[in-house]
């Protein structure tokens, strides 16, 4: 008979042995054979062969003219889109916390885009961006200038940033109508009675109060943004094109490792140095907002 | 009262952006290729015409296929991590054993890896097992998700611990009590749990196109991408199998709604 601990122990280890198993599997080791692979020449012809070539493959990175265009391009969209979209959010929650009436119907309408597939809502896009789309047609209709969407390469990487504001703002939203219910209700009325309107309250109340809130909610949003792959994919059939403007650091990942030859430990490489910028980032995201919260 | 007006102003006039596009790709799914190829931007298709689904199913060979891999794959996903996530966050939370501090911190860090890096050796080690292009290639690797068995390590830290208790002292062992007991007891963790990794698994759309390769292997994201560029000008067919995948989603999420809405809570306001 095995003492209550030690059997305590083996149901532990039985509890958690599926999911060690796959961690271990399919996660840190593929850390560990990342970081290997990025410090070689990986061929896969004929079985795959391993040439150790230091740190040349991260050398490479400040040499090659699409990794800098997709480092651009990169920094650029999550540049643009993180502040749309906690902003919008914000905005969308606080307007349907003011206890209208068919406010939870209007909720779940606005939800609508979030649960849709990337998939789905690029070709629905891409549709309606169509030289003939429901877009061009709308502008045309009140006298605004049509654009050629797709194929521009000064406007495709804008024609996804709107399509991502678009469709990631309600995630945030609904986090942020969570974090407003926790608001109590005396704050606002004490305003009140000090005179203040909606939106000074908005302001004084509304925004510094959800502030461990949008320090998450961008947060999450600068990870999500950094990792853009699928829309540009759909949308330029996996080139990045026209003329790299929708080339993504994901996207330029995918294609050393999968459609060129030779280049997979490149491919790696980048990728360690987008998970190293995504964390400062969002180390530089947290430093930055607790500074602030100290006023 | 007017400023009541103007919310309701806004809160429509987004309900409009938010449908549009939406109702437009549903409206392009019921029109003729004719009418689609003329550039009409009407919201009522004329003449309406069904054949856009009878041909993707009928005609399409593939597409009920892909539809059935979809299915397959993010079912089987979602159980495994409902069993898994929540075994191994009970643990975590609830039974002493050497290694536990070791595997919190284990989930933690995993937590902040992008999939990014990890997909190349991904790709290198399904080739090895000779998984690249099946089934437990697209399931096994995620039949487990950090995130959920923190947030089931948060929920069962905060479970009662009589119930279980009582359980113990009536005979059961540490499985019957979970599977019996305690799993019962959790089920809005389960539910919203289910379909986070539901909509994760059905939507995805770079691991499958880096694990699939055959037509007939693919999931309905990779298939619609393909599709496309079959009929790259048949916008009334791609939006009518756009509108099929949607469906499935959409009916999980009217089921679920109330706690959706609680699951996203109860993670946002971790943090």
């Amino acid at each position: 008979m095995f003492s209550k601990k030690a059997r305590e122990a083996g149901q532990g280890y039985l509890f958690v042995l599926p999911a060690a198993l796959t961690i271990l599997v399919f996660i840190l080791i593929p850390i560990f054979y990342a970081l290997f692979l990025s410090f070689n020449d990986v061929e896969l012809l004929g079985g795959t062969h391993f040439d150790f070539a230091g740190w040349k493959n991260y050398e490479n990175i400040f040499d090659d003219t699409r990794t800098k265009i997709a480092f651009l391009n990169t920094a650029k969209y999550v540049a643009i889109v993180v502040p749309c979209q906690t902003i919008l959010a914000l905005f969308l929650a606080a307007m349907l916390n003011t206890g209208l009436k068919g406010q939870s119907f209007f909720r779940v309408l606005f939800f609508l885009p979030t649960l849709t597939s990337s998939a789905v809502l690029t070709l629905i896009f891409m549709w309606m961006y169509n030289k003939y789309g429901l877009i061009n047609y709308l502008l045309s209709s009140v006298g605004l200038p049509t654009y050629n969407w797709i194929g521009n390469p000064d406007i495709a990487l804008y024609s996804i940033m709107i399509m991502n504001i678009w469709s990631t703002a309600p995630f945030f939203m609904v986090i942020y109508l969570a974090a407003l219910q926790d608001i109590p209700d005396s704050l606002y009325e004490a305003a009140e009675l000090d005179g203040a309107g909606p939106a000074k309250k908005f302001m004084h109340i509304t925004v510094p109060m959800l502030r461990p809130i949008t320090s998450f909610v961008i947060i999450m949003g600068i990870i999500g943004t950094f990792q853009l792959f699928d829309q540009s994919y759909i949308f330029s059939n996996g080139s990045g094109g026209p003329n790299n403007s929708t080339l993504t650091v994901v996207l330029l990942i995918y294609q050393y490792a999968f459609k060129s030859l030779g280049t997979m430990g490149f491919a790696a490489a980048i990728a360690f140095v987008l998970a190293l910028v995504i964390f400062l980032a969002t180390v530089l995201q947290r430093k930055f907002s607790k500074e602030e919260s100290v006023f | 009262m007017s400023s009541k007006n103007v919310l309701y102003v806004f809160l429509i006039g987004y309900g409009i952006v938010t449908l549009l596009p939406f109702l437009w790709a549903l409206a392009s799914s019921f029109k003729t290729f004719a009418e689609v190829s003329n550039g009409s931007v009407s919201l009522i298709p004329h003449p309406f015409t069904l054949s856009n689904y009878e041909k993707i199913f009928v005609e399409e060979e593939l597409f009920p296929r892909w539809l059935l891999n979809s299915l397959f794959i993010a079912s089987v996903g979602t159980l495994l991590n409902l069993i898994f996530n929540s075994m191994c966050g009970y643990a975590l939370a609830r039974l002493r054993f050497p290694g536990r501090a070791g595997m919190f911190y284990a989930v933690l860090a995993v937590l902040m890896i992008p999939f990014q890096v990890t997909m190349i050796p991904l790709y290198l080690i399904l080739s090895q097992l000779g998984w690249l292009n099946t089934y437990q290639g697209m399931i096994v690797p995620v039949m487990v998700n950090a995130t959920f068995i923190f947030m089931m390590r948060q929920f069962f830290v905060n479970f009662p611990k009589e119930l279980e208790e009582s359980a113990e002292m009536d005979g059961l062992s540490k499985f019957g009590t979970f599977f019996r007991i305690v799993l019962p007891l959790a089920k809005p963790a389960l539910a919203a749990q289910a379909i986070f990794v539901f909509m994760a698994i059905w939507n995805d759309f770079m691991r499958p196109l880096i694990i699939l390769s055959d037509n007939e292997m693919f999931t309905l994201p990779l298939g619609l991408n393909q599709f496309k560029g079959q009929h790259y000008s048949y916008w009334n067919l791609i939006m009518a199998a756009s509108m099929v995948f949607t469906l499935p989603v959409l009916a999980i999420y009217a089921f679920f709604n109330k706690f959706f809405i609680k699951g996203i809570s109860f993670t946002g306001g971790k943090f």
